[in-house]
């Protein structure tokens, strides 16, 4: 497909990786953010291409992975209890809540749907006046504006019986809190690009210049990979610190401001649970006041009980940086992409589950 | 969950009553429908990103081709620092 398979040349790949190889003269620890990058740099083969001196750390950019266990419950709750048409994208259905999760679920007779986009639950909504239908909305800023557009939708058209259940994380905050973590120990960041492709670069200069790290706007195909790659570890050996955007095919400096404006609407920042690492300050949204009637967690009153989360789990020092998924001991044998104990070993963007499937650490371990 | 795929948008239409933009977008042989109310200067025959339903962003086809030209880009750079450091202090570029 054009502008995906020319960014997946052997060739240059090859060549990208020889100045890599020319270009470091001493350790660096480099953090991709996003899962699928990490996704990228698994499946690609390129962490075990890369020299010796450039590790690689995987960040907690798997939406799934970081939605609160809690929410998840309530996902399950509405569905199994309420009766409602809970509709969610396809990863979402298989994290484990505490009892069960949304597959579950739905086995035993709940009506649960995987959705392309969140703009076709409200089509659901539509067709089914006599059903509450509940969008489980998890994401990034990537995802925000098309979750925020659906209730602009149901708004415009008088859908009353569609609603969504709103998880959503920011990365910037995320990166502050990575970078605060006494444990990790991180040189410079690949940044996520789709989410800049939304929010633009300005939110990533103030971070860059405070912490001395070199932030670097990424694509996902192997060659924008490797290209964000060499021009962290550029800024790294030149003593630099500076954000760059090598994704500039699709990000712009100030971002998408059609797109920001639909957030802004539907959304407010609030303080975020993300699962395994713990409440960030302002590192998530929630429905606006005015737009009460389309969220789930006003319309429905549901209270579910904070569960512990499995206690042989490690993801939140995986999704933080400080352990590797071959680390942990429950990795490839009482958790596998089959029985996930935690959610990365569900999202194709998870750490664990990345490894599991393409690393071949399952059979070393 | 963040995968965004660029496609071709083959035709426009208005739907609700002409509140809303849709387009069908092209990639490889798949077409699918996506809302263009994040992109309202989009028209046929651009490429777009679309992520969930939604397009988030024209492709910029100039950009497109830097990441094939970064290397030699880098490579002539390094010369010229190289050349550089020949030069007496008052003969070297602006940094």
């Amino acid at each position: 497909m054009k502008y995906m398979s020319e960014y997946r040349d052997p060739v240059l790949a090859k060549q990208f990786l020889e100045e890599i190889k020319t270009t470091v003269t001493q350790p660096w620890s480099i953090m991709e953010v996003c899962g699928g990058q990490t996704h990228s740099l698994v499946k690609n083969g390129i962490i075990e291409m890369l020299p010796d001196e450039v590790t690689m750390i995987h960040g907690p950019g798997c939406p799934v992975c970081v939605t609160p266990l809690n929410l998840i419950d309530k996902a399950v709750y509405l569905a199994t209890e309420k009766g409602v048409i809970l509709c969610s994208f396809g990863d979402m259905l298989r994290v484990p809540g505490s009892q069960k999760s949304l597959l579950e679920a739905k086995a035993e007779g709940a009506d649960v749907r995987v959705l392309y986009s969140p703009l076709e639950a409200v089509k659901i909504a539509e067709d089914n006046p006599d059903k509450e239908v509940v969008f489980f909305a998890v994401g990034f800023e990537t995802t925000a504006p098309a979750n925020a557009l659906s209730v602009v939708h149901a708004h415009i058209r008088g859908v009353k019986n569609y609603s969504i259940l709103a998880s959503h994380v920011l990365v910037p905050p995320a990166i502050k809190a990575v970078i605060d973590d006494e444990e990790s120990k991180i040189d410079g960041f690949l940044a996520a690009g789709h989410v800049c492709t939304i929010m633009g670069n300005a939110e990533y200069h103030p971070i860059s210049e405070k912490f001395e790290v070199p932030i670097v706007v990424t694509g996902f195909e192997p060659l924008d990979v490797l290209q964000g790659i060499l021009m962290v570890l550029r800024q790294l050996e030149q003593k630099k610190a500076e954000v760059e955007n090598q994704y500039a095919r699709i990000v712009r400096e100030e971002g998408n401001p059609d797109a920001q404006k639909v957030i802004h609407e539907v959304f407010e920042v609030k303080n975020q649970m993300w699962r395994g690492i713990g409440e960030i300050p302002e590192s998530g949204y929630a429905v606006r006041e005015e737009f009460a009637a389309f969220d789930a967690a006003k319309k429905f009153s549901v209270n579910i009980a904070e569960a512990p989360e499995h206690p042989d789990c490690i993801s939140g020092q995986i999704m933080k940086g400080i352990k590797k998924p071959f680390e942990c001991a429950q990795f490839g044998k009482t958790c596998k992409p089959t029985n996930p104990l935690g959610a990365p070993m569900v999202s194709s963007e998870g750490a664990c589950a990345a490894y599991y499937h393409f690393s071949g650490m399952v059979e070393q371990a | 969950m963040c995968l965004a795929i660029p496609g071709k948008i083959k035709s426009i239409d208005l739907q609700y009553n002409g509140l809303v933009r849709m387009a069908k977008v092209i990639f490889g042989g798949i077409t699918k429908e996506a809302s263009l109310e994040m992109l309202p200067d989009a028209n046929v025959g651009d490429y777009v990103l679309v992520h969930v339903g939604v397009a988030i962003s024209k492709l910029n086809e100039e950009e497109a081709q830097r990441t094939f030209k970064y290397l030699e880009e880098i490579g002539e750079l390094g010369e010229l620092e190289d050349v550089d450091e020949y030069l007496p202090n008052s003969e070297k570029k602006a940094s």
